[in-house]
Formats: C-alpha cells, structure tokens, sequence
C-alpha cells in the first residue's frame, strides 16, 4: 500500500530532517507514526503526496512510485489532513471547500454535489454545508477539514495531529468518526492515548530514523523505547 | 465571530434586488455610475431624477433608508473637500450670505457633491443587497482575471482568521502589562505587526501546501456558475436605463 524506502531528505539551509526511513503500511492498517516535536515527523509526511521531493530513497502509493510526473494520481491516493483547519478550509463557503478537492480531480455537476454530500455526512457536518468555516467552532472545522480530504476518495488518509486543540468531546467524536471509515490511515501524533484508542500498529519516528515499530500496546508498554524519542505517557497512566 | 451573513455592509433581506444575480449588479452600478458621472453639471433637474430612481431602487430592495444613510459617513472627507473648493477655487466671485465665493467653483463642488453622493448611495444598495462571497463569485463570471478573483477570495475567508490572530496579540501584549501611551511605544507595535506579517506570510505557505495536496493547478473551482436570465438583467437594467435616458435627455436640453 504505503511504502517508504531509504528516504533521506535535507533542507535547503542544510539541516538534515530525515535519515533513511523504512516503512511499510500495508492496506485497511490503521498506523500512529510517533514521535516528539522535530523528529521530522511532518517532513516525512510531506515527501508521501510528493510536496517535498526526496533527496535519496523512494515512496511509493499502491505500487506507483511518486515522482513529478504523477503527483495529480499520488495526491488523489494520499489524502492529507493538516494540523490547523484555517490552512486547510479556505473557501467561502463549507461545500465549496469540500469541493475543492474532486473538482481538481475533475468532478462536476451532480457527481460532484454527491461527493460533497457523502463526504459532509461521514464526519456528521451535512447540516452546516452552506456556512462559513469561520462561523464553525474548532472541533467542526476539524471535521470538515476531513470531509474535504475524504471527498476525494484517498487510499491512505494521513492525520497531522488530529486530536490538537480539541476538547474531550470533540477528541471522541473524530475518534468515532476515523473508526467508522473504511481507509487506511496513517496519524502522525504524540497524543499516545489517542494512538492506543485508535491504532493497531505503532512506529516511532526519532531524530531522523525509524526507531520502533510494533502492536501499540507492546510499544507503550515499553519504557525504554518510549524514553529514548522522548515519549511520555501523561501522568497517571500506565499501558498494561 | 462576525455576523452570520456575509460582511458588516451587507443587509439581509430577500427582495428582487437582492435575488439578481452579483455579475448583473455589478455591471448595473457601473453603468449608473458613468450616467451619472456623464451628466452635464449646470442643470439640477437630471440629478433629483437620478436621485429618485435611486431612492426607488432602495425601497424596493426594503434596505431601511436610515441603514443606507449612516453609512455613508464614508463620503464626509470628500465633502468637506467640496465645501472648501467655493473658498479656493478661483474665478469671477458671488456672494453667498456673507461669504464672496468663486462661482465655477460653486458649481464644482456642487457636482462633486451631488455625483458623489449619488455612488456613495448606489454602492451601498449594492453591498447590502449582496452577499461577500455573490460579489466574489460575480466577478468571477464578468471574467475577473483568476488571480483577482482568488485574492478577493481568500481575503474574504482570511480578514477574520488574522483580526483574531491580531487580537490574541494584543490580548496577550496587553496581559504583560503593556499599554500604547506615547510614540514611545510605536517600535512595540511595529513588532507586533512585523510578526503579523510573518505569521500571515507563513500561514500562506501552509495554506498553500494543504492547496497543493488536493491537487490544486492554478485555477480554483467556480463558486458556483450563476447565470442570468434574460428577466434578471431586465430588472438589474431599469435603473442605469433610467440614468442613461436622463443623462441623455440632459445633455440635449444643455444643447
């Protein structure tokens, strides 16, 4: 499904973010990429719809490597949901933001109204359809900013943080929400509750390189793995 | 959190003005505009014409008159520029009460007044009868280039996001004890809008990527294709025809 092999990346000042990364994420998985602030978990996350180009390596969606050539086909397969809702909604209105993404693949008319509809009621914010993003509360534009990647029908769904900023209620219903979706998804986080609620699998992303992989539950349980990358359970809870 | 429709200028309601289309709006304020603009100076009549057919199209569109009216406090700096033109302009003088004024340039500040005036009031039925995002959409259907279209757009869906940013600035200068009394504390400000500009510049980028991963091309996706029926720009063409028969029938009377 996903596959990164030996991907290495430096910024254009230099600094060097990631340091041949292996990783596998086969289809249906639901896999939380962890790491602590500047691991290059973003980085990564970046080269997968091919927005940053690798300096060594290759990533590859479904067999179709990414390459400049395919970037339209790779950003169709890989739907990316970014950390703030206000970078992702831009639009006047919530269903031309859900728009955005199929028309650009080329939908329009009633097949396009249909997806905007389908997408709206899978995260529950059909009835706001007509509103401004700016007039909904943050765990409502964190919705829609998944109804929008959702619309264009992604093979792999990548969550940048998704449970960020948001209150208890609305950290359940996205969780909710990402368990009744039938998409790969691969969530890039340090809320490793979250992780557990959500994913099967776990992968620790350290300065650069993959630096664990394995069931979530025998990762958390792992202290030293944990304590390496920086990765702390909140107080009070241990995973057993 | 603004009001739930649209911008501060705009006045919900669902009369005939405000069903037409923006793009028919749009080129009817123009050409309203230009009859007024056209209309020779000398005589009054046209302009209480013109004035009437306006006060009409306000009725109809059941904007409250007085809703217009303290909006257009935007015009004061331009009349107190007319009221000044009398006393500088230069010129055989009349006497006007106690003051010996120019006379072309009492007939100068007359028309600036009264033209104006007259495009103050046109525009304000416009943006009251219509919704930001109609106007956006509208220009984009008058073949506004792409690029304008998509500023327009995302300055539309922005203003608020960075007046929260600002405020959250100042919010938080403010709980460290800050106050803006004297010039002395200017550099303070310009560091908070430099950081502004920053954030803003940034959140561009970012915008801009998130674009990009839904495919994004150069070219964003009509809002909406609204088009006009024939009866629409009928309705939207009665008060600029009226203008532009005025406007005519002034000019050959001026003959």
């Amino acid at each position: 499904m996903l596959d990164v092999r030996g991907l290495a990346f430096a910024y254009p000042d230099g600094h060097q973010a990631l340091f041949g990364v292996d990783l596998h994420v086969h289809r249906g998985e639901r896999v939380a990429l962890l790491g602590p602030n500047g691991a290059g978990k973003t980085t990564l996350v970046l080269h997968l719809n091919g927005i940053l180009a690798a300096g060594a390596g290759t990533v590859s969606v479904s067999g179709l490597e990414v390459t400049t050539n395919n970037l339209a086909e790779i950003r169709r397969r890989v739907g990316i949901i970014f950390q703030d809702p206000d970078d992702q909604l831009f639009m006047p209105t919530v269903r031309d933001d859900v728009a955005f993404g199929p028309a650009n693949l080329g939908l329009r008319g009633d097949a396009l109204d249909t997806r905007v509809l389908r997408a709206l009621e899978q995260v529950g914010m059909d009835a706001f359809i007509d509103r401004p993003p700016h007039h909904l509360s943050y765990g409502q534009r964190r919705r829609v900013a998944v109804a929008t990647v959702l619309a264009m029908e992604p093979e792999i769904l990548i969550m940048d943080e998704p449970s960020s900023n948001l209150d208890p209620a609305s950290r359940r219903e996205l969780a909710d929400i990402v368990r009744a979706l039938d998409v790969t998804v691969l969530m890039v986080t340090h809320d490793l509750p979250y992780a557990l609620e959500l994913c099967e699998r776990s992968v620790i992303l350290s300065d650069g390189v993959i630096a664990g992989d394995g069931r979530t539950r025998e990762v958390l349980a792992d202290a030293d793995l944990l304590a390496r990358p920086r990765l702390e359970l909140p107080y009070g809870f241990t995973v057993v | 959190m603004g009001a739930g429709h649209g911008h501060t200028l705009h006045y919900h309601g669902h009369s005939a003005i405000h069903r037409l289309p923006a793009h028919v709006k749009i080129v009817a304020l123009v050409l309203f505009v230009l009859a007024v603009v056209a209309t020779p100076r000398e005589a009054f009549w046209p302009y209480a014409a013109h004035l009437t057919a306006l006060v009409g199209a306000v009725l109809v569109s059941r904007v409250p008159l007085s809703y217009i009216g303290t909006r257009m406090v935007v015009e004061v700096p331009f009349v107190v520029f007319a009221l000044l033109v009398p006393f500088v302009a230069i010129g055989p003088r009349v006497a006007v009460g106690p003051f010996e004024v120019s006379a072309p340039g009492l007939v100068a500040a007359w028309a600036l007044l009264a033209k104006g005036t007259l495009g103050v009031i046109a525009s304000l039925l416009a943006a009251a009868t219509t919704e930001a995002r109609d106007l956006v959409a509208g220009f984009e259907r008058l073949r506004l280039p792409q690029p304008l279209v998509q500023i327009m757009s995302f300055m539309l869906r922005y203003t608020e996001v960075v007046a929260g940013e600002l405020s959250r600035m100042r919010i938080a200068r403010d709980s460290r004890g800050f106050r803006a009394r004297s010039i002395r504390q200017w550099p303070v400000l310009g560091h908070t809008l430099g950081a502004l500009f920053i954030r803003s510049y940034e959140r561009g980028e970012r915008v801009h990527l998130a674009m990009l991963s839904r495919g994004y091309a150069g070219r964003l996706p009509s809002l909406h294709p609204r088009t006009a029926t024939s009866g629409e720009w009928a309705v939207g063409g009665i008060l600029p025809g009226v203008a532009v028969l005025v406007c005519a029938a002034a000019l050959v009377i001026a003959r």
